[in-house]
């Protein structure tokens, strides 16, 4: 509730802040984004400051955050305020996992697809996917790994659904909070031209952990070296989104603090990739069967020399 | 008023009748006569709605009796018949063994109301509690699933006893899923029909998940 009530606050300082600084933001028209791609045109390569102005442009930064300030006008107790971050069709939500995970270069996947409209439908059930795909997959991998075993006794493993539950809605939601106040503390140092809501960083993410949904149940395969390779592919996909995203947030503060903030995004993601692989997927050549007879004859030999 | 001083009424004329509200079936009136009935009419009156419900989700039709006189003794029945027959799994070690009774009544419930959530705050038309009653009812094909991989398991654990078990499973669930869809689809708005399907899909796709790797010891 404390997190809703100062996401409040910041989005209607921030309106105020920007109605202040240009008055007439307003008279801007409803199709200044149509113009985007026609300027992005004009200049292909280095997307330099001033096309990125222009993309992520002043004018659409007040009205998207004007938007945002006067859409959710319903009190956080009402169920009607929540209702407003359900506001999504079927096709949008495709949208945005085929966005999250066909990353175009040079277009933001907030600015592309959330449009001050972020939904708490996709963060919240593609996290749920990924809790049970990765139980079910590991569960199923160990299977199949121990399977041959004669010592081998199945296992549901029940419990990993709850760590990995934890774990997972913990990454989706603590560490966008965190991000999302570290952006809040450079903002009232560093005057930046691009700020996300909390909603947005919260469905960046969520999205984001879309491509670990196959990816998890590609791991089923017990080998190493496809598992590792499909992990670099996923977490360099997903990674892109991500990096594409907060750079334009933090390009204009100090360049140490930029570059920090944006391997540290990219560390964190690797880190719950990594951290699931290990945890919930056995390692593939785990037992070889041959030391079993030998220990079998080295402990009758020691018996019978007892 | 001048014209009416000629009236009069005699007093030999007998003013009688009767003065009764006819009473409606529907009428409160009729929850205190429900009183005097035996018991066995009482409880027998909310077995035949139950049992009428079991009916409903065994051929599933978009009629509406389901949704009305929603009730939740059936879903209690059959998440704690469930939960008891997912008993006894291999509890060799705290840590691997399948789910216990208190997480799988938590799934349940709590599955079921995170659903409930998520279509009313999609913009879906149907009631919290009616939407919960027809989610507890639709779990009725795993439970008859799972009573019948208890009974192969009785017989034999090997890989005949699991293909039986897996295609007697996955046609539960599909019956399940197909079962609650055809009742909540409707109450949708058209265009995020598909964002209400997929929560149900996988609610049911874990509790048949949990039924599939019951091993018992």
């Amino acid at each position: 509730i404390a997190c809703l009530v100062m996401y409040l606050f910041a989005e209607f300082d921030d309106a105020a802040n920007l109605l202040a600084a240009n008055p007439d933001a307003t008279t801007i028209s409803i199709d200044e984004p149509v113009e985007i791609p026609k300027n992005q045109h004009g200049r292909p390569q280095e997307p330099g400051r001033e096309e990125d102005d222009e993309l992520l442009g002043t004018d659409d930064s007040d009205k998207t955050e004007l938007l945002a300030g006067q859409k959710k006008s319903a009190p956080f107790w009402t169920f009607d305020y929540y209702q407003t971050f359900f506001d999504v069709d079927t096709y949008q939500v495709l949208d945005r996992i085929k966005g999250s995970v066909f990353p175009v270069p040079g277009k933001n996947f907030v600015r592309l697809y959330i449009r001050s409209n972020p939904d708490l439908y996709g963060p919240f059930w593609i996290c749920a996917t990924l809790v049970f795909t990765i139980a079910v997959s590991g569960n199923l991998s160990n299977f199949f790994i121990h399977l041959g075993k004669p010592t081998y006794h199945y296992v549901p493993e029940f419990r990993k659904v709850s760590i990995a539950a934890t774990t997972i809605y913990a990454y989706a939601w603590l560490v966008p909070l965190a991000l999302w106040g570290f952006l809040m503390w450079r903002n009232s140092k560093v005057m930046n031209i691009v700020s996300y809501s909390f909603l947005e960083i919260v469905c960046v993410y969520g999205y984001s952990l879309f491509i670990y949904i196959p990816t998890a149940i590609l791991w089923i395969i017990p080998q190493k070296v496809v598992r590792w390779v499909l992990m670099v592919f996923s977490l360099c996909l997903s990674g892109s989104v991500l990096v594409m995203t907060f750079w334009p947030a933090v390009r204009d503060d100090n360049r140490r603090i930029a570059v920090a903030t944006v391997a540290t995004i990219l560390l964190l993601h690797a880190l719950l990739a990594v951290g699931c692989l290990a945890y919930f997927f056995d390692a593939p050549e785990l037992d070889i069967p041959a030391p079993i007879i030998p220990a079998h004859n080295g402990t009758t030999v020691v018996t019978k020399s007892h | 008023f001048p014209g009416l001083a000629d009236v009069s009424i005699s007093q030999d004329i007998p003013v009688e009748g009767e003065i009764t509200v006819p009473v409606g079936s529907n009428s409160p009136d009729e929850d205190y006569s429900t009183l005097d009935e035996p018991v066995k009419d009482t409880i027998m009156r909310d077995l035949k709605a139950v049992g009428k419900k079991f009916v409903h989700v065994m051929y599933p039709r978009k009629s509406s009796a389901l949704l009305r006189d929603w009730d939740l003794w059936g879903p209690l029945v059959l998440c704690v018949a469930l939960a008891l027959m997912l008993q006894g799994g291999s509890a060799d070690s705290k840590d691997d063994g399948g789910p216990q009774f208190a997480e799988v009544f938590v799934i349940i419930w709590f599955g079921a109301v995170v659903i409930t959530l998520n279509s009313k705050l999609l913009g879906g038309t149907i009631s919290f509690f009616q939407s919960l009653c027809v989610l507890g009812y639709c779990v009725m094909p795993l439970t008859v699933a799972m009573l019948v991989c208890r009974l192969v398991l009785l017989a034999g654990g090997g890989t005949v006893s699991f293909i039986i078990r897996l295609i007697v499973v996955g046609a539960m669930f599909a019956w399940s899923t197909l079962a609650s869809t055809a009742f909540l689809a409707d109450s949708q708005p058209p265009n995020r029909k598909a964002l209400v399907v997929y929560p149900i899909f996988l609610f049911y796709f874990v509790i048949s998940w949990m039924i599939l790797t019951f091993t018992p010891q």
